[in-house]
């Protein structure tokens, strides 16, 4: 009765209810951004330049959170933004998944020679600071929103890798596995239907955390210039523009900064829940 | 323990030696310094020329070999765009600047966090253990940068330049790349040792020295913190990680002349020695560390067993 039990968890875990609505709410805003939007987010009005939020003084209801150096309104490009950072971050780490899931699979089940082969290049990328890759790989592709993904999904792998061949490993050796196999089960038969089922869950709670990570990755990556090209609307370059007006426009630095904490914590919040439910054998409150 | 020792460190090379190999051939995509290096005007027989001098003209497998062979001897090569031997550039960055930052964060998450871990573990599910999981929580969820704009609006901007909001020199101005360096880790570390605790305890030996009478304080500190060292050392390694990583973008914030910041220029500029020192000084630093802490373990814990 999963499905019981996963309501009646939630209802008591104020936490994970306060991070699923953050997450509908991030979801609803990266939809219905051209809807809710107050103005275009990339059209310059160079006379209304940093304007400041509404309940200051000076503030116009036209802009409620107020404008940039250019003069484009602040809560029109962070509702944009949230397509950005949401979308990257759920096509990186699927990306990520589908990648790294195969392979653990493959070598945790087969072991050899592919296996010493994809774990030691997965110690090497990790001996590597993730933003440091990202910094090399933008450099060489050039920096465009599918390169973004495709950095921020491809340094993936690993954890998933790692996660699902130990399960695997273990797995494979379990009384109801060796049964199927002793029935004369093909591989493909024991990995698909045996397996896999039994190693999503670690999957599923570990993906959740890993789109908080990617979004905060794209963020750090676009503050270093290296994220999507101006005037696209991402959080991360927005901070980059605002971190040379603190004086003049603190609400430059400070709103976008507030969005990406808000959905990464709904993120981990959520995350926690997910694991609690999910897999109870990951400790808590680390 | 030496054949777990000499493992370890065929194992270290390896990793560095793979890392190495890596940064040369995507260092080589980005494309030919040459281009930034000659003057606009150049002829193609002066292009030619710089690139030879470069040694860039030579095939790729040849530049490889030749490469690691100098580093082997400890020679990166010279800065493209400072005209100096790109180790030394790396070194002086690296000390005092960015070795003076990562301790001071370190130094910094590891004492916070004993007395707020301690008081978490003791007033379990009341007000303390509470803003403590709240604080984690937030500290945990933001970007590094974020904060570290926040603080320099608050305490350069708001409070009129109580603490400088960039540049190096002063303990002053270490004071806020330092706290934003140290957030998400003390948080991490309060947690680790929040759990910690809380399985240690309601343990015998901890029941036995407050039946004789031992103070809370002394049982606390004496014998219930060390037991929570394993855990700790374990994410301390973790932490070198993304302490270097932090670097990168907190010392880009802050103005912080270090080893990330000097990686970070150096990218546009494509000077490939500054950036293959650099990463490979990262690397090592990162993969010590980690060999380091695998051997702490039987210090200290000598039911830990090396093999």
């Amino acid at each position: 009765m999963p499905r019981a039990g996963a309501a009646k968890r939630l209802r008591r875990d104020g936490a994970a209810i306060f991070g699923l609505l953050v997450l509908v709410a991030a979801l609803g805003a990266a939809f219905l951004a051209p809807v809710l939007s107050p103005g275009d987010p990339v059209k310059n009005d160079l006379l209304g330049r940093l304007s400041p939020p509404m309940w200051l003084d000076g503030g116009d209801r036209a802009h409620p959170l107020g404008t940039d150096t250019l003069g484009r309104d602040v809560l029109s490009r962070l509702l944009h933004g949230a397509r950005v950072s949401l979308w990257i971050g759920l096509t990186a780490v699927m990306m990520a998944a589908i990648l790294g899931v195969p392979i653990g699979l493959w070598t945790g089940y087969r072991g050899g020679w592919p296996d010493d082969l994809f774990m030691r290049l997965g110690e090497i990328q990790l001996a590597f600071p993730v933003l440091l890759l990202g910094i090399a790989l933008l450099a060489v592709l050039g920096a465009s929103l599918v390169n973004l993904i495709l950095v921020l999904g491809v340094s993936g792998w690993i954890t998933y890798a790692r996660i699902v061949r130990g399960e695997t490993l273990s797995l494979k050796e379990r009384g109801f596995v060796e049964a199927a196999r002793a029935l004369g089960a093909a591989d493909r038969y024991l990995i698909f239907r045996h397996i896999l089922p039994n190693v999503w869950a670690p999957i599923v709670v570990v993906a959740t955390f890993s789109i908080a990570r990617v979004i905060i990755a794209e963020a750090s990556l676009s503050f270093l210039g290296l994220g999507l090209p101006p005037p696209a609307p991402s959080w991360g370059a927005m901070l980059d523009e605002g971190r040379n007006y603190l004086t003049t426009g603190w609400w430059l630095a400070l709103f976008p900064g507030l969005a990406i904490l808000l959905v990464v914590l709904g993120i981990n919040l959520v995350g926690d829940w997910l694991r609690d439910l999910l897999d109870p054998r990951l400790e808590r409150g680390i | 323990m030496p054949r777990f020792l000499l493992r370890r460190l065929l194992h270290t090379i390896f990793v560095v030696w793979g890392v190495v190999t890596a940064v040369f051939f995507l260092v080589r995509l980005t494309g030919d310094p040459t281009a930034l290096l000659v003057d606009p005007s150049a002829t193609q027989a002066e292009i030619a020329h710089m690139r030879h001098l470069l040694g860039l003209d030579r095939p790729w497998h040849v530049q490889y070999v030749d490469f690691l062979f100098a580093m082997l001897r400890g020679d990166f090569g010279q800065s493209i765009q400072q005209r100096r031997p790109a180790m030394q550039l790396v070194l002086e960055h690296l000390w005092p600047a960015t070795v003076e930052l990562a301790v001071a964060a370190t130094v910094l998450s590891t004492l916070l966090a004993i007395p707020l871990g301690i008081a978490a573990a003791t007033h379990q599910n009341r007000a303390p253990d509470h803003l403590s999981r709240l604080a984690s929580l937030f500290l945990q969820s933001m970007p590094s940068f974020w904060l570290g704009l926040v603080l320099i609006l608050v305490f350069a901007v708001q409070l009129n330049g109580l603490l400088p909001a960039y540049g190096a020199g002063t303990w002053r101005h270490l004071i806020l790349p330092a706290v934003t360096l140290a957030a998400a880790p003390l948080a991490q570390n309060v947690r680790l040792l929040r759990a910690g605790l809380l399985d240690i305890l309601p343990q015998d030996y901890i029941r036995t020295a407050r039946a004789k009478g031992l103070p809370e304080r002394l049982i606390l500190y004496r014998h219930a913190i060390w037991n929570t060292a394993i855990p700790f050392l374990t994410v301390t390694g973790l932490s070198v990680g993304f302490m270097l990583s932090g670097a990168i973008v907190i010392e880009t914030v802050f103005s912080w002349p270090g080893l990330g910041r000097l990686i970070v220029q150096a990218i546009p500029g494509r000077d490939f020695p500054v950036i293959q020192a650099g990463v490979f000084v990262f690397a090592l630093i990162f993969v010590l560390v980690n060999l380091a802490v695998d051997l702490l373990y039987a210090v200290v814990d000598p039911r830990v067993r090396l093999s």
